[in-house]
This record gives C-alpha cells, sequence and structure tokens, in this order.
C-alpha cells in the first residue's frame, strides 16, 4: 500500500475512532477527545494532501460487486491541494472546538457528526469516480447538517436554517447527480478518466450547466446562495468556519473538476457564463455584506462575493484559453485557486473570531459591540489580520490573489499586440471593474467589522463586561492569522505548486522569484511582498523614532472629557453603528437593495414639537430570496393545499387509488 | 551606473524631497486661494510651523482610545512614503524586484485610506463615525474608476508597470494626447480628486460642518497623532499630483541616471507639481462641494469615462 493509501486508510479509521469516542465518553472529556481525535484527522489529511499536491501517487482502491468502474480514492495533485486546504482549516477548527464547545454544541450527535464531516469533505477531493465522489459528497453533507441542527432546540431560527439547508443540499446533489449521470450515459463509464466526452457535443453543455447549478449551489452562488446567509450564522461558529473556509471550497473543487478535468476545452458561452455569474454573486455578496449589522451574517454573504471572485477568474480563463491566450489563462486559473486558497486562511479565521466574540459577550450583532480590541487583544489582532486579508491589502493572501487576477485580466484583452476578440475586450474591463468595486466595498465592509467591533466604546454592558477566550481557541485564531500573513508574504512557492496542479506547462506560468515573491513570467509582472515590507520598514523607521523621542518628551494625556462640546461626556450610545456606517452605501444601492425602514417617532405628551424618542429599524432583504423564491415556494405550497383533498384520510379513496393504479399497470402490460 | 543602486538614490531623493514639498504645496495652495479671495492669507510656510507647533504637543487622547490613535497616522505616513518611493516622480528607473506596479501602488494607497478610517472611528464620537463612512464610501466607489484607469493607462505600454508607461509617454508624444489617453486621465483625475478630499467632493477649507469628510476623521486627534496625518495627507496629494503631472509632461523626469539629470528631475518635478498645485487652487476657486449623495454620479461618470478609454482602446485602436 502506498503512502497516500495509508493516509486515506487512517483518516477512515480516525474517523470511526472519534465517532465512538462521542459514544462512550463521559460528557466531560467529550470535547477533549473528539478535538483531539478531529485535529488527528485533519493532521492526517493535511500530510495525505500534501503529499498528493507534491506528487506522490497512489491510493484507496473500495471492492465493490457492482457491475461499474471501480471506487478508487486516489487525489491527484488538485484533489491534493483541496484536501490540503480543507484539512487546515480542519486543524483549525477543531483546535477551537475543543474549548469552544458547550451545551448543545458539545453534545453526543455534534461530536459525532463532526468527524463524519471533516471525513466527508477530505474524501472528495480524494474521489477518482463518480460513484465515490457522490457517496463522499452525501458523508459531507450529513455531518454538515447534523452539526448545523446541533441547537435547533433552543431557537427556531436554526430549525428553519436545517430546512433550507437541507433542500437547497439535496438541489445541489439532485444537479450533480444528474451532470454525472448524463456523462456517464454518454460515455459509458463511472470513473472520471473513462467520463470524458467531446466539450462542445450537447450531453457535454447539458452536463455543464447541471453541474454549474449543482457545484454552484455549494460554492454559494447567486442565485443559488439563499441558504447561506440563514445557515452560515445560524451554525456554531466553528461550524460556520468549516463551512465556509471548506466545504465551500469543496463546490469550488467541483467546479474545477469539471471546467479543468473532466470537460476541458468547452466553448466560449461557458466561460462567458462562469464570469456572468461569478461577477453577479461577487457584487451581489459584498453589497449584501456591506449593509449587514450581524456580524455573521456580514461574513457568510462576503463568502458568496469570494466565490464570486473564484469563479469569475475560473470563467475568464476559460474564455481566454478558448482564445489561446494561455499565459493570461494560466495565471487567471492560478489566481481563482489562490483566492480559494487564501480565503479559506482568512475567513475561517474570521469566522473563528466571530465565535470568539459570540463566546465572550453573547452578541453578534454589530450594533451592540464595541472597544472589544482593549479586552480581546489577541482576538482583536487575529481578526484585525484577517480582515485585512479579506479586504486584499497588501502582504496579506487576498492581496495577492487579486493582483494576479487583475493582471491576467488587464493581459488577457489583447494576444501579441493584437485585440483578442469583441467578448474578451469587453468582458476584460467589465471583470476588472467588478473586482475593483468589490475590493472598494470589501474594504469599507471589513473597515466596519473591525472598527465597530474592536475599536472606540463598549455600546452594551455585554460587551464592556468581555473577557479573553480560552487559549486553545486564541492558538487557532493566531495560526490562522499566521497562514493568512504566510501566504501573503510567501506567494511565490504556493502560487508555483498551485500552478502544477492545473496548468499543463507550470514553470511558463508562475515562478517563484526572490524571497517567495511570485513572478508571472507569460506577461511580465513581479510582486516581492518582503521586499515591500523591507521598504515599509525602512521608510517607518524615521517616523517611529520621532514619535518615540517625542514620546517621551511629550507623553499622551488622557482626559475624561477630550472633545465634550459643551462639556457633556459623549455616551457610547451617541457613536456611529453599523447600520449608521452603511447608511449612505445604502442609499447609493437604493435600487439593488431595497431596503424597508420603519421609523417610530414618539413625541411628548404635553407638545407635538418635541421628541421624546425615536426608534428606527431598517431590515435589508435578500432581493433572490422574497422574488425568485418566494412565488416558487408559494406555488408548492398551494399544490401542496390541492393535493391534500386528493389524500383526505378516506381508506376507501386510498383503495380505489391502488385498484386504479393495478389497472393501469395491467392495462400497460399488456399491450 | 548600477541599476539598484540608482533606483535607490532616486527612491531616496524622491522622498526627502517630497517630505519638503509637501508642506510647501499646500502652503501655496492655501495662499493661492487666499490671495484670489482678497485675503491676506498665512504664507507659503504656514503649513511648516503647523506641524512643528503639533510635534512639540502633549497629544490628548480620549479615555477608550486604543493603540489605533497613535498605529493609524504611522500606517497612513508609511502608505503616502511609498507611494513617493514607487511612484516615478524624479526618475523612472525602479526597483528590481518591486516594479512600480500601479495595482500595488493602489493598493499601498488604500493602507492609509483603511489608516484613516479607523481612526475616525476610533475616538468614539459621532462625528469620527460619520467620517470615516463617507470616507470609505466615497473610497469604494471610486475603486471602480482608479482601477479602469490603470487598466487604460497600461494598454499602450502592454504592462501596468507605472515607470514604464510614464516612459512610453516620453518617448512616444502621441500617446499623450490619443483620445484614450485623454480619457483615462480626466477619469484618473477625478478618482484622485476624490482620494485626496478636494473639491468638489470634500471642502479641505471646512472644518465643524455636517459636510465634511477628511476633517471629522481627524478631529478626535492632537499633537503628534494629528501632525502625521496632516502630513501624510498632504505627502499623498503631492505623490498623486507628481503622478498626473509626469503622466500628461513626461519630460524631465529620470531615464538614464546622472547628476545632472537627477538635478534637472528634481527640479522639474517641483515645479510641475507646484504649478499643477496653483492650478488645482485657481480652478477650486470656482467649484462649490457638491452634496454627498451627488457624488456617486459624479464617481459614476468618471466610472464611464474610463471604460470608454478601455473598450476604446481596443474597439478603435
Amino acid at each position: 500500500m502506498t503512502g497516500i493509501g495509508a493516509g486515506l486508510l487512517l483518516q477512515l479509521g480516525l474517523g470511526a475512532l472519534a465517532v465512538v469516542s462521542a459514544l462512550m465518553a463521559a460528557p466531560s472529556l467529550r470535547s477533549r477527545a473528539g478535538g483531539i481525535l478531529c485535529t488527528l484527522i485533519a493532521v492526517t489529511g493535511f500530510v495525505t494532501g500534501l503529499a498528493a499536491l507534491l506528487g506522490a501517487t497512489g491510493g484507496l482502491l473500495i471492492p465493490i460487486a457492482l457491475p461499474m468502474d471501480p471506487l478508487l480514492l486516489a487525489p491527484d495533485r488538485l484533489g491534493g491541494l483541496f484536501m490540503l486546504v480543507v484539512s487546515g482549516v480542519g486543524i483549525l477548527v477543531s483546535l477551537y472546538s475543543m474549548s469552544s464547545t458547550r451545551g448543545p454544541d458539545a453534545s453526543r450527535t455534534a461530536w459525532v457528526a463532526m468527524p463524519v464531516f471533516l471525513v466527508g469533505m477530505q474524501l472528495v477531493p480524494a474521489a477518482t469516480d463518480s460513484v465515490s465522489f457522490l457517496l463522499a459528497w452525501e458523508i459531507m453533507t450529513l455531518g454538515s447538517t447534523v452539526l448545523l441542527l446541533a441547537d435547533h432546540a433552543s431557537r427556531a431560527s436554526v430549525a428553519s436554517a436545517g430546512i433550507w439547508y437541507s433542500a437547497m443540499s439535496q438541489l445541489s446533489f439532485f444537479f450533480i447527480l444528474a451532470g454525472f449521470a448524463v456523462l456517464a450515459a454518454a460515455s459509458g463509464g463511472t470513473s472520471f478518466a473513462n467520463l470524458q466526452i467531446e466539450s462542445g457535443s450537447w450531453p457535454a453543455n447539458v452536463a455543464f450547466v447541471l453541474f454549474l447549478l449543482g457545484f454552484g449551489g455549494k460554492a454559494e452562488l447567486v442565485p443559488l446562495h439563499v441558504w447561506v446567509p440563514r445557515v452560515l450564522p445560524e451554525a456554531p461558529s466553528h461550524v460556520s468556519a468549516a463551512m465556509s473556509g471548506a466545504m465551500v471550497k469543496v463546490g469550488v473543487y467541483g467546479g474545477l473538476l469539471v471546467c479543468v478535468r473532466l470537460l476541458p476545452d468547452g466553448p466560449a458561452w461557458w466561460g462567458i457564463a462562469i464570469m456572468l455569474i461569478g461577477g453577479a454573486s461577487a457584487l451581489y455578496g459584498i453589497l449584501q455584506a456591506s449593509v449587514s449589522s450581524d456580524l455573521k451574517v456580514l461574513l457568510a454573504y462576503s463568502t458568496t462575493e469570494n466565490m464570486g471572485l473564484v469563479f469569475l477568474g475560473l470563467g475568464a480563463s476559460m474564455l481566454l484559453r478558448g482564445y489561446d491566450a494561455t499565459a493570461a489563462a494560466d495565471a487567471a486559473l492560478v489566481a481563482a485557486l489562490l483566492l480559494a486558497v487564501s480565503h479559506a486562511a482568512f475567513k475561517s479565521t474570521l469566522f473563528l473570531g466571530a465565535g470568539a466574540i459570540i463566546h465572550a459577550t453573547g452578541e453578534r450583532n454589530l450594533d451592540r459591540l464595541g472597544g472589544l480590541g482593549a479586552r480581546m487583544p489577541v482576538t482583536a489582532a487575529a481578526f484585525g489580520v484577517a480582515s485585512l486579508g479579506a479586504a486584499a491589502i497588501p502582504i496579506t493572501s487576498g492581496f495577492v490573489a487579486e493582483w494576479m487576477l487583475l493582471q491576467s485580466l488587464i493581459h488577457g484583452g489583447r494576444l501579441d499586440g493584437a485585440v483578442v476578440s469583441v467578448a474578451a475586450s469587453v468582458a476584460m474591463p467589465l471583470a476588472v471593474a467588478v473586482i475593483a468595486l468589490t475590493a472598494g466595498l470589501a474594504l469599507l465592509t471589513f473597515v466596519k467589522a473591525y472598527g465597530i467591533a474592536f475599536l472606540a466604546r463598549p455600546r452594551s454592558t455585554a460587551a464592556a463586561d468581555a473577557h479573553e477566550v480560552p487559549p486553545l481557541m486564541q492558538l487557532a485564531l493566531a495560526l490562522g492569522a499566521l497562514s493568512v500573513l504566510a501566504l501573503g508574504l510567501l506567494p511565490g512557492p504556493v502560487a508555483a505548486l498551485v500552478a502544477h496542479t492545473v496548468s499543463p506547462n507550470p514553470t511558463a506560468a508562475v515562478q517563484s522569484v526572490g524571497l517567495g515573491g511570485v513572478s508571472l513570467p507569460g506577461i511580465g509582472a513581479v510582486l516581492d511582498p518582503i521586499m515591500l515590507v523591507v521598504l515599509s520598514a525602512l521608510v517607518a523607521i524615521p517616523v517611529i523614532v520621532s514619535i518615540i523621542v517625542s514620546a517621551r518628551r511629550h507623553p499622551h494625556r488622557t482626559v475624561d472629557l477630550p472633545w465634550g462640546g459643551g462639556g457633556s461626556r459623549a455616551r457610547p450610545r451617541m457613536q456611529y453603528t453599523a447600520t449608521s456606517y452603511a447608511e449612505p452605501l445604502v442609499r447609493v444601492f437604493d435600487d439593488v437593495l431595497r431596503p424597508s425602514r420603519d421609523v417610530q417617532v414618539t413625541h411628548v405628551a404635553e407638545s407635538r414639537y418635541l421628541v421624546e424618542r425615536v426608534q428606527v429599524e431598517q431590515r435589508v432583504s435578500d432581493v433572490f430570496e422574497t422574488r425568485l423564491y418566494r412565488p416558487v415556494l408559494n406555488l408548492f405550497q398551494r399544490y401542496g393545499i390541492v393535493v391534500r383533498q386528493v389524500a383526505n384520510g378516506s381508506i376507501h379513496r386510498y383503495l380505489s387509488y391502488s385498484f386504479v393504479a393495478l389497472l393501469i399497470v395491467l392495462i400497460v402490460v399488456s399491450l | 551606473m548600477n541599476a539598484t543602486l540608482s533606483a535607490i538614490i532616486i527612491a531616496f531623493v524622491q522622498v526627502v524631497l517630497f517630505v519638503f514639498l509637501a508642506p510647501l504645496l499646500m502652503g501655496v495652495i492655501r495662499q493661492v486661494r487666499a490671495t484670489i479671495e482678497g485675503r491676506a492669507g498665512a504664507g507659503i510656510w504656514q503649513p511648516w510651523r503647523d506641524v512643528r507647533k503639533l510635534l512639540a504637543k502633549n497629544p490628548v487622547r480620549a479615555e477608550g482610545s486604543s493603540w489605533m490613535l497613535t498605529a493609524g497616522p504611522v500606517a497612513l505616513m508609511v502608505s503616502s512614503l511609498l507611494l513617493c518611493v514607487l511612484l516615478p516622480l524624479v526618475g523612472t528607473i525602479p526597483f528590481p524586484s518591486i516594479p512600480s506596479d500601479l495595482f500595488v501602488i493602489v493598493s499601498v494607497m488604500l493602507i492609509g485610506v483603511v489608516a484613516l478610517a479607523l481612526v475616525g472611528l476610533d475616538g468614539g464620537t459621532a462625528f469620527g463615525g460619520m467620517g470615516s463612512s463617507r470616507h470609505m464610501t466615497v473610497a469604494a466607489l471610486v475603486e471602480p474608476t482608479l482601477l479602469l484607469a490603470v487598466y487604460a493607462l497600461s494598454i499602450p505600454a502592454q504592462t501596468s508597470t507605472i515607470s514604464a508607461i510614464v516612459e512610453t509617454r516620453l518617448f512616444s508624444p502621441a500617446v499623450i494626447i490619443s483620445p484614450v489617453s485623454v480619457l483615462a486621465l480626466v477619469a484618473l483625475s477625478i478618482a484622485i480628486m476624490a482620494e485626496t478630499a478636494r473639491l468638489p467632493i470634500d471642502n479641505p477649507g471646512t472644518h465643524l460642518e455636517l459636510t465634511m469628510l477628511h476633517e471629522a476623521m481627524t478631529l478626535e486627534a492632537s499633537g503628534r497623532d494629528l501632525a502625521w496625518l496632516e502630513v501624510g495627507s498632504w505627502l499623498k496629494l503631492a505623490a498623486l499630483l507628481g503622478l498626473v503631472s509626469n503622466l500628461v509632461v513626461p519630460w524631465g523626469v529620470v531615464t538614464e541616471f546622472s547628476a545632472l539629470a537627477l538635478a534637472v528631475g528634481v527640479v522639474s518635478i517641483a515645479v510641475k507639481v507646484l504649478v499643477l498645485g496653483v492650478l488645482l487652487s485657481v480652478g477650486e476657486i470656482f467649484l462649490a462641494k457638491v452634496r454627498l449623495f451627488q457624488v456617486p454620479e459624479l464617481l459614476a461618470g468618471s466610472f464611464a469615462l474610463a471604460f470608454l478609454a478601455v473598450t476604446a482602446s481596443y474597439l478603435v485602436a
């Protein structure tokens, strides 16, 4: 047995052990034992994935007696990359959950589901045939659904989220199953090697659309993202981190599997369709995130944005490859993968940070937070670094990926000085504009999230009484933040490794230069973050020295009444909140967001001219949910009411149904 | 001479020159405005005196404000100084591993934007939050214009490296007056006005009004914190004006390193920036600040120009 096979087997064994331990262990030991075993599962997956990414081959054959291609788990380089990403998030989440879980989050069921979820996620990228892929996919979905429902007894919103999640994931599964069925019918095999058919043919087109719907649903693309703002906020935070950081990446892997591996070189409209959906998701996701005051809803929508950008890069690379702009296409694809990797790092850290805030304050409404920076320094630092990553600020991972995507796009419109095509010369500037607006709004979103939650003064007593979370949670947060920085400072080796997974000629696409810098030789662009840091340090030295010298002579003076404006201390209530922070944006994008605002003014009894209190309530609902899903759901509901009359409980009626059915069968058989 | 060494010398000269030039530029802009408005004005050295005064004071901080109040101004300063290092102001000789890529430069500028916004929030007052919120909204809406203008400028040079773009313009001046370049420059200028909080997006002369953007964020800062915030903002304005002037009038910029060329480069960029500053000041006399909620329309207009510039360069050329 090869090393990879042993790793996969070990994971399965550890998973079984973790399930047994969750069932048997005493409640006081359950979280500790489960967390340790889950960490071991994730570490095993990390090593296995790394080996596969570096080019090790081998796998695990699952013997079956059915007449189809064998079930083989043998990750290739691309699968290895995603195993690495998923298990990396798994390590953070497992460490964190060891001390974060309490109450219903630490129940027996939840700890049984956790290893199932982790193992399922890692087996999907390892699968090399459609049957084991679908099996692993369902294991992953099952595990995540159970984890989501941990707290359903005390909160009604969790149960509703569970229904949405189950419905949407089964829809995804149905589309993926149908896609594989179409491919299998056309090609006559079930393993990925045998599934390949000609990309221009109609079964390929049908399968492409089905896969796009299926994987797009898992990757939170509009309009299939409706489960996201319900599920990710309602799940326990470590589960949200695993879902957003890892499970969504499995959806991205599915997209890559289809577009790069199974059906490469598709027609131009495939690329354009993916770019359109990706661009729409990016813009819609970040708009909703920027106006949200609920920290976890904000992070959930921001996931839609990031996945939109990933698919935008994927679509651009497909379009460009069709026009033989190979260098730009490769760069776009590597950029998409880097975005996925960096998203795994920063988004899981952000969700864990949100979990730490909830752990300390019980609040996830930004309007009631504030001043946490002084009370929870480690969480604040980790959340800050991850926010910088999400806002694509230099020396974080998010920046490198967006830079590479922009470079590939601006070089995609032309090839050797000639215009590639009209489609590309309109699509590329539009894509750049979408990325730019997304980046700008992401900046606002994360300045808001960090600034309102961690800076200034607490807006509620819960925030004022907050304390730093236990050391293991701090450790997970710190590891996450470090990975965001490491990916941003050393993008060269990472990008070069990633290029090996998708490009036939990786060294022509991406190279590592200097101390971890990245270079795109086909495009002629270079970025060396470490040099940028050195340069910043050089220019910062005189400023910092002058500050230190002058701080000794003129120290800060803390005053109770700094700018009291008339003598009264400005109260914390007078600060800007997350809602007011996003108010200008809500006005600017009024037509898209359609907020509903309710202002209630209570007057003083004696005079109509004096106001006693003003209450403002603003809701921004999801346009897709109210306009697209509600009508369909209402239709189903009406249908359900009608059908209820057909099945009204009368035994005579049911017997007559059976009789008629039998008659029809007999008639059909006799024909 | 060795390219790296000359790049280092030029970067050093740029930083020193602009640290000196930026307060002077502000002095000139204010004095020109005062003179035209019939006021005596404080003289062109007043910003220097202000900075010296602020640096010698004990800064005051509100209870509950954090380290951001100290670190934010430093971050803004570093971002502005990096702009002075990376942009081809005196010369176009880039560092070998950090080419002056415009996407990187825009992101470096965003560090300063974020730092200022966080300082605004840190004070814990309504004004700071308000300024921060508006500042970030404008910054978000400016971003598409900025990056598309970069895209349009990058097409003739086939790279987004700004020193290569300036050199292309220097060696083939026809590029400068091509319609594509003019559209891109107009869009870029509007974007820079918004980024540096000038009229008609923000009124730099305003104080304690409900309309202010930049001033609102610095209200809680005092002493050296305020000094660094101010110098950082001035530096950013000076560097971006230097960028625009080198894009319009690239002559005088150092492409081959020599002592004479360096002297010419220093004098020419100083003159260009100051002249542009005077033009800016005169132009601002005739402008009123637009309403906050008309700013998006202005920015949408500039975005349309930038988009036209890019598509025109593909479809017309």
